[in-house]
């Protein structure tokens, strides 16, 4: 790395650093955008894995998040306590799991559900294993929503609430806290968490990239054949990308839950697997600068946007409102970004070149 | 027994419904290797047209024969659907074709949301009621009752795959679009225009989904936004449970999946004892297609075919 680099690479690690503190001074609403943002790039890193090295179009990548986000729920709010008196009993003080039980825990539990579903359908040729992801993503929905009866686990669409806020060493992210006369709201508690997070991932995932795994999925992704003939063991290794992608969308699932307090079926639409999908797609298939750059566009813009739809609104006659326009955005955004750059706004070169060979023959 | 006939009558409607749709997918699948998302979308502006088409009827020519307000609107709903239809491949799809893969696939969501989001600023985002235009009075069929905008459903359904059929096996355009689902280059090279044989791909596709749209309107007697949503995603499962890009697995596997859907959300409850209830009824689609897709990879009528990179 050289001198110039270098101070690139600080002067970025400074911006990160004192962004939420800026924009504190506008309300806790801006932080609360960029703190989705790096929620979203904790997602797409993930889905980057399965979808971008191993080449595997998971549409259903949102269940995984779901199956994190509700095992913090229900191990850290009132809601098991209050309907079963045998974990009352267990836990006379109410259910407050510690952050290290349900971390590991949801995304072991993430990891083993994608494994799951990746074991009996891997086999199946690209766009089957795309529905047969995209059904997997509805069945968990709809069983969150529907396993309030006859025993009341998920509490249905009502969802969960009064989830605890993340806390650890004593520090509770959900309250503001005093650093030297200087107040810091909750909010860029979080972001601090999810920003080192989001590092931890995107180091984790570049390691893995120029690893012999990582080299060994892109194989694959290329030509399944060719790299079966070379020796790789491609079932196992594409089970392997499978359940790396669902623990990292497992321990975001976790984090959405206690940043947001309140988690329901709604947030865990098909919707949102495709988002994370047009994100990891837009921003550069496989390319982890790119992963981060689409999803901080497709998470960030929009929200931004909101703010700015007011008078647009009173100028239409209230038919086009700030959710409306924030749709509108997002479609056309993808329909224009992949006519102009059909390999994502920064692919990555290498992937480029291959491609390029493969038009030509 | 006479429930297990509603449920059959019930099913088969609505698996006719999901064929008419699973056609439209399969047809462009098996031309351009492109998992059209924009199809649920296209049924949805079209029963909304026909929705428009009939409100402004109703008002001008009150006097009007149901039949014939419906299959004016149809008419109406189709030329809508089918412009629409040959302006997304046009704009969004015919760029891309030596595109990476992805590609294509993330427009056809782009257009798919797009187009929701249009219909609500035109349509307004709330359910309208769709007028009963045929007569309300069911027919009893020892024991259970089909009504007569089912009878249509299952007659216009039979008409239209009799069409469908007659025009890819029998016609030189039907010739073209197997040889060009074939290979394109080869097809090319004996004189077809592939680009005209995926327009007019794309068109039958969006004539049959506008045909789907007004059915499902009149059947269910409301239409929104978000209604081509779900169709679409069990129509497309459809089309894959049968083999995708195989015009008789598409209307296999859309008759079978109503049947199964009908005749497991009747029986749910008391096969479990009241543990799973109706409301499961939207995953049945998706356990099916896993178990199906696992013992039969392709489809139940698709054919083996070696993976290619």
């Amino acid at each position: 790395m050289n001198a110039s680099q270098n101070t690139k690479t600080i002067a970025l690690g400074v911006l990160l650093l004192v962004l939420p503190l800026v924009l504190q001074q506008f309300g806790n609403a801006w932080v609360r955008i960029a703190d989705m943002a790096l929620l979203y790039v904790l997602l797409a890193v993930g889905l980057n894995i399965v979808v971008g090295y191993a080449g595997l179009l998971d549409l259903g990548y949102v269940a995984f998040f779901a199956v994190g986000a509700y095992m913090y729920g229900l191990l850290a709010s009132p809601h098991l306590f209050e309907t079963f008196p045998a974990i009352a009993a267990m836990f006379p003080g109410g259910l407050h799991m510690p952050l290290w039980v349900i971390v590991p825990l949801g995304a072991a539990l993430a990891g083993l559900f994608g494994m799951l579903l990746g074991a009996p359908t891997l086999k199946l040729r690209g766009d089957y294993l795309a529905i047969v992801t995209l059904g997997f993503g509805e069945i968990i929905r709809v069983f969150l929503n529907n396993l309030d009866q006859p025993v009341n686990i998920t509490n249905g669409p009502k969802g969960l609430n009064q989830i605890d806020a993340i806390h650890f060493f004593g520090i509770n992210l959900g309250k503001k806290m005093d650093v030297m006369g200087f107040e810091v709201a909750s909010v860029t508690l979080y972001y601090y968490l999810f920003l080192a997070l989001v590092l931890f991932t995107i180091l984790i995932s570049y390691r893995l990239e120029i690893s012999r795994i990582g080299r060994a999925w892109m194989a694959i992704r290329e030509d399944e054949i060719a790299a079966k003939a070379m020796g790789l063991n491609t079932r196992n290794l594409k089970l392997m990308a499978f359940g790396m992608g669902a623990t990292f969308g497992g321990i975001s699932g976790a984090m959405f839950a206690g940043f947001q307090g309140f988690i329901s079926p709604e947030s865990f639409s098909l919707m949102e697997s495709v988002m994370i999908v047009a994100m990891v797609v837009l921003g550069g298939l496989g390319h982890l600068p790119g992963v981060v750059l689409g999803a901080v566009l497709l998470s960030a813009l929009p929200e931004i946007l909101r703010y700015v739809a007011g008078p647009l609104q009173s100028m239409t006659d209230g038919r086009i409102d700030a959710a409306i326009l924030r749709q509108l955005l997002i479609a056309l955004a993808m329909i224009v970004i992949m006519l102009m750059r059909p390999r994502g706004l920064w692919p990555s070169h290498e992937h480029g070149k291959a491609l390029q060979a493969k038009e030509g023959a | 027994m006479d429930v297990f006939l509603q449920q059959v009558i019930n099913g088969l409607v609505q698996g006719s419904m999901y064929a008419l749709i699973a056609l439209g997918y399969t047809m462009v699948y098996g031309i351009i290797n492109l998992i059209n998302f924009a199809h649920g979308e296209v049924l949805m502006v079209a029963a909304l047209t026909s929705w428009s088409v009939i409100g402004l009827m109703q008002e001008s020519m009150p006097g009007l024969p149901g039949w014939l307000m419906l299959l004016i609107s149809l008419i109406i709903a189709s030329v809508v659907a089918a412009t629409l239809n040959f302006a997304i491949e046009k704009i969004a799809y015919r760029p891309l074709r030596n595109s990476p893969k992805l590609a294509p696939l993330i427009t056809a969501i782009g257009v798919s949301i797009l187009l929701q989001t249009l219909a609500m600023i035109i349509w307004k985002p709330n359910y309208k009621p769709y007028p009963t235009l045929l007569s309300a009075t069911p027919f009893q069929v020892g024991g259970a009752v089909i009504s007569t905008t089912q009878i249509m459903i299952l007659g216009v359904t039979a008409i239209s795959l009799a069409l469908l059929m007659w025009l890819v096996n029998f016609t030189k355009l039907g010739r073209a679009m197997r040889a060009t689902s074939e290979n394109p280059r080869v097809a090319a090279l004996m004189g077809v225009r592939p680009d005209m044989v995926i327009s007019a791909t794309f068109i039958i596709g969006a004539v049959l989904a506008a045909i789907a749209g007004v059915m499902f309107a009149s059947n269910y007697g409301t239409v929104h936004h978000s209604m081509g949503f779900l169709p679409g995603l069990k129509a497309f499962t459809a089309a894959v449970f049968g083999g995708i890009g195989n015009l008789t697995g598409a209307v296999v596997g859309g008759i079978l999946l109503g049947l199964i859907e009908s005749i497991g959300s009747g029986y749910i409850g008391h096969l479990t004892g009241g543990v799973l209830g109706s409301h499961y009824a939207d995953i049945f689609a998706f356990i099916v297609l896993i178990v199906v897709l696992t013992l039969r990879p392709s489809g139940l009528m698709g054919e083996r075919v070696a993976d290619r990179a």
